[in-house]
């Protein structure tokens, strides 16, 4: 019985999408689907859909029209397979919208290979390099991913504020340390600090007493470690504390962790860092709504695709159109303030302010709120190491 | 003051991290002088049977720990060492029958030989992995420090820190008495002449009535006690991670090559040679010229030949360098 009911409403479904095919406004969810972050992608575009799901039943967007995902694959690696799945997209799908892409590369080559010659807005959930802070967009580009230059730049104002001026900085050889470390000592020197030294240091070695020698030598009042806990991170802070060369630590999101307190104890009293967090009760408001759907809201960038999903529909809504322009001038008043305070799970409630002609600001799962060149400035927790264990100082 | 400063900043970073490693180098190097000199092939197994041999050790010294067996404030690693020569010269002696004396029978070429070698190397270096995981392991406990950094700079009111690790001083002392043995044996005892007979000339060896197989089964167990103590040794310094013993087999055979393939002295000789280039090319220099120079000739930048990244490079050129002029190594040994 329970069988025949399921087939009977996915008929009527079908039925129905069809039926409502003209009126339809669809999306593109181009992620990764295959390629090096594979796993992350289905999570991604689980939450974009349930975000899509959720605007569609509520029957008021854009007067009572229906939305569809069409998923597009970005492969992450492939820029030319990202613009040729997003060209598809746009040209043979008529997506209104594109949720995408998942790595820094393929969405810079979609931005300027499709959506901006075609007028589309285009949301990332997930790519994070500074270089797209910079990219000519048209302002039809959004991405609810902190950019590392983000946490860099905070990094050295919470440095700064501590009253430490001039630190030696060590990051682990790839594109997350070097991007981060480059943006930190960029906005530390224009603060008026000094870096003493920016050294790479590679992963997995037993040994990090050279790495740690330079950086003695450089000197400093502290240390920054742009690495990760369970890898040479932990290595160079062994080797700083045990040749007694530093004993204060400056430690951003990929050094935050239990693995490092448990390792060191109370000999890191004092270091303190930052990570992205949420600080409202968003993040875990969507996974238990994620989860109902059958997936898994904690991985990595999940909220941000419901979120990305969000604030694009949210933003048509407003627009009254799916026009690119007019739609990524409204993205931007509907996740900001002011307005009423938008969670997830409630973009039915959304919707109808909007169409009542009120104010919104979408906070979502992941504390939206985008800054400068339409990025999410991104919600940080500002950490201290104290009897051994990370204690939150604040949130920035 | 300014003088004693750069001193004990040299010490600190330079000499002593330096003399360990150049110890755990120099009896890593002895064990392929030895082969090389006595069964006449390139191991290139060398590394990962240090890694294997340290493995051993660790899941005796877990055993140990675990029964709250402890010779404090020594590591227990100590204690689990000779039981780690034990198996892993079962296992080498295992690998000789089974592998080499195959070869040995057939006459083959050196070059089959280090085939040959290589293909241990693999199995070995699957079998570590299978048993212990490609991680890190810890199992260094005891006192970690016999002097401190802080208490150093407090004790003698100096502003530049000293640190001396335990296992650098362990490493350091074992090294020590694990070469005086080793020469001892070869020089004074019966069995070390026979084996140093059978090196320099294998048939008149033979002839004079030397078995062959005996001189093989003791230098490999000779091989396993110094890669054993080795391994265990850089495992207690630094960590352990089998990948890292893969990586050291560079160093070590630049250590054996650089002092002479098949001589002892030379082995050990090359093994501070290599340890003392790597760690002064890619330090930076800049904290003990601010002491010693004058103010005005003070140096801006970093005084550093080679970034770190660098460090396997170093060992790389000296082994080209030597090969190039001095093909025999620095002591006479016998030429690649």
């Amino acid at each position: 019985m329970k069988k025949l009911l399921l087939a009977t409403a996915a008929t009527a479904l079908t039925c129905g999408a069809a039926f409502a095919d003209d009126h339809a406004v669809k999306i593109g969810v181009l992620l990764g689907f295959t390629g090096p972050l594979e796993s992350l992608a289905p999570p991604i575009a689980g939450g974009a859909e349930a975000a899509i799901a959720e605007v569609s039943a509520s029957g008021t967007f854009m007067g009572g029209k229906e939305v569809m995902a069409i998923r597009g694959d970005s492969t992450c690696v492939d820029s030319a397979a990202a613009t040729a799945a997003a060209e598809r997209l746009v040209t043979g799908d008529g997506v209104a919208g594109i949720v995408g892409a998942m790595c820094s590369g393929a969405t810079g080559a979609v931005l300027t290979g499709v959506s901006m010659p075609n007028g589309v807005a285009q949301v990332s959930p997930s790519a994070t390099s500074p270089a797209l802070s910079t990219l000519e967009d048209n302002g039809l580009f959004f991405r609810l991913a902190p950019s590392d230059a983000r946490q860099g730049e905070l990094m050295a104002d919470i440095i700064m504020g501590k009253g430490v001026k001039s630190v030696a900085l060590t990051y682990t050889n790839n594109d997350y340390g070097k991007g981060l470390a480059d943006s930190f000592a960029a906005a530390f020197e224009a603060a008026g600090g000094t870096v003493t030294i920016n050294a790479a240091h590679e992963d997995g070695k037993a040994d990090y007493s050279a790495e740690v020698g330079a950086l003695a030598s450089a000197g400093g009042d502290a240390l920054v470690v742009a690495g990760y806990s369970d890898q040479g991170g932990a290595g160079v802070i062994q080797g700083a504390l045990d040749s007694g060369a530093f004993d204060l630590f400056v430690l951003p999101d990929g050094m935050v962790s239990d693995a490092l307190t448990e390792k060191f104890g109370s000999d890191l009293d004092g270091s303190f860092g930052q990570h992205p967090a949420s600080k409202t009760d968003g993040a875990g408001k969507l996974e238990a709504l994620l989860a109902d759907a059958g997936i898994d809201g904690a991985s990595v960038y999940a909220k941000e695709g419901y979120d990305s999903a969000a604030v694009l529909l949210l933003g048509m809504h407003k627009a009254g159109t799916t026009d690119g322009a007019a739609v990524a001038a409204a993205i931007t008043e509907v996740a900001n303030a002011p307005g009423e305070p938008i969670g997830p799970g409630e973009l039915a409630k959304a919707l109808e302010i909007l169409s009542n002609g009120g104010d919104i600001d979408y906070v979502g799962g992941s504390d939206v709120e985008l800054v400068g060149p339409g990025e999410s400035g991104g919600s940080f927790r500002e950490v201290v190491i104290e009897g051994g264990e990370f204690k939150e100082v604040g949130f920035h | 003051m300014d003088f004693l400063n750069a001193l004990v900043a040299l010490s600190n970073f330079v000499l002593i991290p330096a003399i360990a490693y150049g110890s755990q180098l120099a009896l890593g190097a002895l064990g392929v002088t030895l082969i090389y000199g006595i069964l006449r092939f390139s191991n290139f197994a060398h590394g990962d049977t240090m890694a294997f041999g340290a493995m051993v050790t660790i899941l005796f010294t877990w055993w140990f720990q675990s029964m709250g067996l402890s010779i404090h404030p020594l590591p227990t690693a100590l204690l689990a060492l000779p039981f780690g020569i034990v198996v892993t010269a079962m296992l080498l002696i295992l690998t000789d029958r089974t592998v080499y004396r195959f070869y040995r029978r057939v006459k083959a070429k050196p070059i089959v030989f280090v085939m040959a070698s290589m293909g241990v190397m693999f199995i070995m270096n699957g079998v570590v992995r299978f048993i212990i995981g490609p991680g890190d392991q810890r199992f260094a406990d005891g006192e970690r420090f016999i002097i401190k950094a802080r208490d150093f700079k407090n004790a003698t009111g100096l502003s530049e820190g000293l640190a001396f690790k335990t296992s650098q001083g362990i490493t350091i002392v074992t090294a020590i008495i694990v070469v005086a043995v080793l020469f001892w044996f070869l020089n004074r005892t019966r069995t070390g002449k026979s084996m140093r007979a059978f090196s320099d000339n294998e048939d008149l060896a033979l002839l004079s009535g030397i078995n062959p197989e005996r001189v093989v089964m003791i230098t490999w167990i000779i091989v396993a006690a110094l890669i054993t103590i080795a391994g265990t040794l850089y495992g207690l310094d630094k960590t352990f991670k089998p990948f890292t013993y893969f990586q050291l087999l560079l160093p070590i055979f630049a250590s054996a090559i650089v002092g002479g393939l098949g001589n002892p002295l030379g082995a050990i000789a090359g093994g501070f040679v290599i340890a003392f280039s790597e760690v002064t090319i890619t330090y930076a220099w800049k904290k003990v010229a601010v002491y010693l120079l004058p103010e005005s000739l003070e140096p801006t930048g970093l005084v550093q030949l080679m970034s770190t990244d660098y460090k396997f490079a170093v060992s790389f050129v000296i082994l080209i360098v030597v090969l190039l002029f001095k093909p025999t190594g620095l002591f006479k040994g016998q030429s690649v």
